[in-house]
């Protein structure tokens, strides 16, 4: 234990080196997840045939490609069509597209949990589509869909590590290049989960506080 | 001019017609109430006449316009004619207040100061003075249908719709939305209302039509259609709703 201790103090800052870019990669493909998502749900709710299925067509397609294999797609791939990427940002796209169709279905499903009735009400005061969405349905379907918003929040956080098989100096690489050094096994593999672990609890900390901020207004 | 005219409307769902030829006006400051068997269109024909519905023959006029629920203009006509659904449809993320003025402001983009200020008359005036803050999971189902109408008023209409506005209510509840109706009535609001009330309908009432299978059976004066019924469909539906 005290030897744990010992090795921590000096191992953690190589670590938290990758941490940057494990926060980095995660901020930036939420957000890109989010974008693409939410552009995806308002394709499959709007009721225009051909951009519904454009929409479920991504989903199921990028669905059933491993987040891994969209990565190597990105970052190897890409360039012999002359798009050449950092590591970093073939992580952020690529974790982003992965993540998109989940974030999709969330946030569908979140708006066709809104009664019917809402959306006439929005419409007979003469609103016209962007602003129903805007006042009255997504208000309401953020209730329904942020807790497994914040769950795939987590889920992203985890799978950032997949950044570490494209170069990206994350957490989890950090980790690799540590232990293969060191041999240190046990402390560095233990601190890396204990370091991405107290990164997950305050995302669900700020979820659970945000549901609750929620349900009170 | 009629402010509501409907020509010949037909509808149908696949296959089923369930409006097959309707005409009627609605002359300016007119209380039609329209009465029938559930499922005979009643609905139906309301929500066509603010686009909520589409149509497949004939014409709806409002105001000199055609109502076409597929162009952008039918936003213009429905901020001309308000709707009161069965089942209220109150925003539950808003105040009572803030469900009144969401139209005016966001809508029809008025002064904000002014619209709450209107807002919080109208809520006095269908007797939610002390609600205004509430939200509508905090208030009756009767109390939230008043509210409801406060939204209709507060889009100034030039007519409100009303489907089976009370029809959701517990029965010790339907009395105080009635009385609201009755006193915009009294005022002068031109109004389309689609009800099993016929009590209301024959207090309040100017012209009663009967819908059946979505057909316009007969339609006259309250004392003409729920008094001395012309058509056995009409005859034979009262003697099934009016106590003996």
């Amino acid at each position: 234990m005290e030897k744990f201790f010992s090795q921590s103090q000096e191992y953690l800052p190589f670590l938290f080196q990758g941490v940057t870019y494990t926060i980095l990669v995660m901020l930036c493909a939420f957000a890109l997840a989010t974008g693409l998502g939410l552009i995806l749900a308002f394709m499959r709710v709007s009721g225009i045939v051909p951009l519904a299925w454009v929409a479920r067509t991504v989903i199921v397609v990028v669905r059933g490609i491993p987040g891994l294999v969209t990565l190597y797609y990105i970052y190897f791939v890409f360039p012999d069509f002359g798009i050449a990427l950092t590591a970093v940002q073939a992580a952020i796209i690529g974790l982003g597209i992965a993540y998109s169709p989940y974030m999709a279905e969330i946030f569908r499903a979140g708006i066709e949990a809104i009664d019917r009735g809402q959306t006439e009400a929005a419409l007979s005061i003469g609103m016209h589509w962007g602003l129903v969405m805007r006042r009255v349905v997504l208000p309401q379907a953020v209730r329904v869909a942020l807790p497994p918003y914040g769950s795939t929040m987590v889920m992203l956080l985890k799978d950032s590590s997949l950044a570490s098989t494209i170069t990206v100096a994350d957490l989890s690489l950090q980790g690799k290049l540590l232990a293969s050094s060191t041999f240190e096994n046990t402390t560095v593999f233990t601190l890396v989960a204990l370091i991405y672990l107290a990164m997950s609890l305050p995302l669900t900390a700020f979820n659970s506080w945000l549901e609750r901020k929620l349900r009170r207004s | 001019m009629s402010v509501i005219e409907l020509k010949h409307v037909r509808k149908s769902f696949g296959t089923h017609e369930v409006i097959s030829d309707v005409s009627f006006s609605v002359e300016p400051g007119e209380v039609v109430c329209i009465i029938g068997p559930s499922g005979s269109g009643k609905s139906t024909l309301l929500r066509c006449i603010n686009g909520l519905e589409t149509y497949q023959g004939g014409e709806i006029i409002v105001h000199g316009e055609s109502v076409d629920a597929t162009k952008s203009r039918i936003r213009g006509i429905r901020t001309r004619v308000s709707m009161v659904f069965q089942r209220f449809n109150l925003f539950p993320h808003r105040t009572a207040l803030e469900n009144v003025a969401e139209g005016p402001i966001y809508v029809k983009k008025e002064p904000r100061a002014e619209v709450y200020a209107r807002s919080r008359e109208l809520l006095a005036r269908v007797g939610l003075g002390a609600k205004m803050d509430a939200y509508p999971a905090q208030l009756s189902g009767g109390q939230q249908q008043r509210v409801a109408i406060a939204r209709a008023l507060g889009m100034n209409p030039d007519a409100i719709l009303f489907d089976e506005p009370t029809s959701a209510l517990d029965p010790e509840l339907v009395g105080e939305v009635l009385s609201v109706m009755r006193s915009l009535a009294d005022e002068g609001m031109t109004m389309v209302v689609v009800t099993h009330e016929m009590g209301f309908a024959r207090e309040v009432a100017d012209r009663v039509l009967f819908l059946d299978g979505g057909v316009l059976v007969e339609q006259g004066s309250p004392d003409e259609v729920l008094g001395r019924p012309q058509n056995a469909r009409t005859q034979d539906f009262l003697r099934r709703v009016l106590p003996a």
